[in-house]
C-alpha cells in the first residue's frame, strides 16, 4: 500500500489525463496536416474540373461525383432493408434460435474485413450477376458493408422508445403496425438517421469494396448509367499515391482534403440531429 | 339519487365468472368472480401482489404483453365473453380505455394526443369536427380553460396532474364504456389527487370506472362498490360502506384495520 495516497492519486490523475491528450494529438495532427498541405490546391477548379495530364492537373470532379453515387446507391439499398430488419428484430422477433442465429450474422457481418466484403461483391455482383464492375455492382457491396450498421442504429433507436408508448397506444386499440408505425418509428428516426449518416460516411471513405466491384483507375467522363465504372475518392487518392508519378504533393493532399471533409461533414450533421434529439426528449 | 335506487337500476357492464390466470407456473388470479356496474365506480383493493392490477388487466387483455400468461373462466363485457383467441381486441379496447400508473402522453401536441385515437380507428373527419371533440374531450376532463391556448405545445410541457387528465381525455375521444384505473393517482400530489377523484365523480356519469388502488381512503372516498383481493382471490365484494364498515370476512376487516398491507 502507498504511503502517499494523495500524491499516487495525483500521478494516476495526470497519467488519466495524458493518455486522454494522447488520442487528441494523431487526430489534431492529421487534419492539420491535410489542410496544410491540401488547401493551396483546393479551388473551385479542383473541385469541378475532370482531371489531366494522367491526373497530374486539373480536378478531381468525377471522383467527387462517383462517391456520391456510390454513396447514395448504397444507401438506397441498405437503408430499406436495414430498417425493416431492424424493425423486425427489435418489435416482432420472439427469442428463439432463428432470432439468436439472425443476430449473431449481424455482428460477424460487422467484423468482416472490407477487402473481404470487395471479393465477395466481386464474385456475387460482379461476376455471378453479371452486373460487371460498375455503380450498381459497388453500391450494392458497400451497401451490405454498411448494413450492420444501419442494422445496430436502427435497433437502438427503436428499443429507446419507452414500453409505456407501445402499450398506451395498444390500449387505445391501435393493432400493432399502427403502433409501430404511428408511435415507434416516429420516435426512432433521429436515432436510424444519425445512424445512417455514420454508415454513408463510412461507404463514403472505403476503398477495398470498391476495388474490384466498380473503381476505375482514370475515367475522365461522367458515369452514365449504374452498369458504367466511375472514379471514386479513397481509390482516386490511392492511385495518385502510390500508382501514378509525379503528382504533385498538393493534389494528393487536396484529395485527401475533399474526402475528409465530406466524411467530416457527414458525421457534423449525424452530431447535430443527435444534439438536437437530445435536447428535445423529455421522456 | 340515493346510492341504494342507483344501486337497483344499475347493470353490470364487466361480469367475471371464475377467472383464473396463470403467469407460467404461478397462479394470479384464482376462481375470481365479480360484476362491475353501469355507471359505477368500482375500486379493487389489496396488498401488493394480490393479483388486482392482473385482474384489471384482463378487462382490456393487456395480459397478453406478457409472454406465457394462460387464462380460464368468462369475463362478459357488454354479453359478450372476451377470453379466448376469437375475441376482437381493437374493439374491446376501444369500448375499454386504460388510464396507467403513470401519466404517458405521446410525445407530441396536446391535440394530437387527444386525435390519436380517432387517427388509428379511421374516424378522422372534418377540420372543425376534430376542433370540436378536442374541446369537448377537454371540457369533460376540466382541462379545456388550462389548455385552450396550448394545444399546439407538447404534451410533455403539461404538469404531471395535466398529464394525467390529458391521458383521460385521449380515451374519452374514442368514447369507450369502460374507463379502468391502474393507480391514477400515485404520482400526484393530495390536492391534485382531490381534483382527479372529484373529475372521476364527474365522468361516472357517462362511463363505468373501475379504480385499482393502494390507497384505501381513496377508495372509500370515491367508490360506490368495492373489492378486497388477497393473493389472487377475490375475499370480499360489496358496496363500498358495507365492505369498509361491516366487512364480512375476516381477511378484509384485518386489512382495512391495517393489520397488515
Amino acid at each position: 500500500m502507498s504511503k502517499h495516497p494523495l500524491r499516487t492519486q495525483k500521478i494516476a490523475f495526470f497519467l488519466l489525463l495524458v493518455a486522454t491528450l494522447l488520442i487528441v494529438v494523431p487526430v489534431g495532427l492529421i487534419v492539420v496536416v491535410i489542410i496544410q498541405k491540401g488547401w493551396p490546391a483546393v479551388n473551385w477548379q479542383f473541385l469541378s474540373e475532370m482531371p489531366r495530364q494522367g491526373m497530374r492537373a486539373g480536378g478531381i470532379f468525377p471522383a467527387i461525383v462517383g462517391t456520391l453515387y456510390l454513396v447514395t446507391g448504397a444507401i438506397l439499398f441498405a437503408l430499406p432493408i436495414g430498417l425493416l430488419a431492424a424493425v423486425y428484430l427489435s418489435e416482432y422477433a420472439k427469442d428463439n434460435i432463428l432470432t439468436r442465429s439472425i443476430k449473431l450474422a449481424i455482428v460477424n457481418l460487422a467484423g468482416v474485413p472490407s477487402v473481404v466484403y470487395g471479393l465477395f461483391g466481386l464474385a456475387l455482383f460482379v461476376v455471378f450477376f453479371k452486373f460487371g464492375a460498375s455503380i450498381l455492382s459497388g453500391s450494392l457491396t458497400l451497401g451490405i458493408m454498411i448494413l450492420p450498421l444501419i442494422i445496430t442504429a436502427s435497433r437502438e433507436a427503436l428499443e429507446a422508445v419507452p414500453y409505456s408508448f407501445r402499450e398506451v397506444s395498444l390500449s387505445l386499440g391501435a393493432s400493432k403496425w399502427q403502433t409501430i408505425r404511428h408511435i415507434v418509428l416516429p420516435n426512432a428516426i433521429p436515432g436510424i438517421i444519425t445512424g445512417t449518416i455514420l454508415g454513408l460516411g463510412r461507404a463514403a471513405g472505403e476503398t477495398a469494396p470498391i476495388l474490384f466491384t466498380v473503381a476505375a483507375f482514370y475515367l475522365p467522363r461522367l458515369p452514365q448509367s449504374v452498369f458504367d465504372q466511375a472514379m471514386a475518392l479513397p481509390y482516386h487518392l490511392y492511385v495518385i499515391s502510390t500508382q501514378v508519378p509525379n503528382v504533385d504533393e498538393k493534389v494528393r493532399y487536396g484529395t485527401a482534403l475533399v474526402l475528409l471533409s465530406m466524411v467530416l461533414f457527414m458525421n457534423l450533421v449525424a452530431i447535430i440531429i443527435r444534439y438536437r434529439f437530445r435536447k428535445k426528449k423529455k421522456w | 339519487m340515493p346510492n341504494a335506487l342507483h344501486n337497483t337500476i344499475a347493470r353490470p357492464v364487466i361480469e367475471v365468472r371464475k377467472l383464473n390466470l396463470w403467469y407460467g407456473d404461478f397462479r394470479a388470479l384464482k376462481d375470481v368472480s365479480a360484476a362491475f356496474r353501469e355507471n359505477m365506480i368500482t375500486a379493487i383493493i389489496g396488498p401488493s401482489g394480490c393479483g388486482k392490477s392482473t385482474l384489471l388487466r384482463t378487462f382490456n387483455r393487456m395480459n397478453d404483453l406478457v409472454e406465457g400468461v394462460r387464462t380460464s373462466g368468462s369475463i362478459m363485457v357488454d354479453g359478450v365473453n372476451i377470453i379466448g383467441s376469437d375475441a376482437d381486441l381493437i374493439d374491446l379496447r376501444k369500448k375499454v380505455g386504460m388510464v396507467f400508473q403513470r401519466p404517458n402522453p405521446f410525445p407530441l401536441s396536446v391535440s394530437e394526443n387527444i386525435l390519436f385515437g380517432l387517427k388509428i380507428h379511421g374516424l378522422v373527419s372534418e377540420r372543425n369536427e376534430l376542433d370540436a371533440i378536442v374541446e369537448k374531450s377537454l371540457r369533460a376532463v376540466l382541462l379545456w380553460d388550462d389548455l385552450k391556448d396550448r394545444l399546439s405545445k407538447s404534451a410533455l410541457s403539461l404538469s404531471l396532474e395535466q398529464k394525467q387528465k390529458l391521458c383521460i381525455a385521449r380515451l374519452i375521444a374514442v368514447k369507450p364504456e369502460v374507463l379502468l384505473m391502474d393507480e391514477p393517482c400515485s404520482t400526484l400530489d393530495p390536492q391534485a389527487t382531490a381534483r382527479i377523484e372529484e373529475l372521476m365523480r364527474e365522468l361516472k356519469r357517462d362511463y363505468t370506472i373501475i379504480i385499482v388502488t393502494h390507497n384505501m381512503q381513496q377508495a372509500a372516498r370515491v367508490s360506490d362498490e368495492a373489492g378486497f383481493m388477497l393473493l389472487g382471490e377475490m375475499v370480499e365484494f360489496g358496496a363500498t360502506a358495507q365492505v369498509f364498515t361491516a366487512p364480512r370476512d375476516k381477511r378484509t376487516e384485518d386489512y382495512i384495520t391495517g393489520r397488515y398491507g
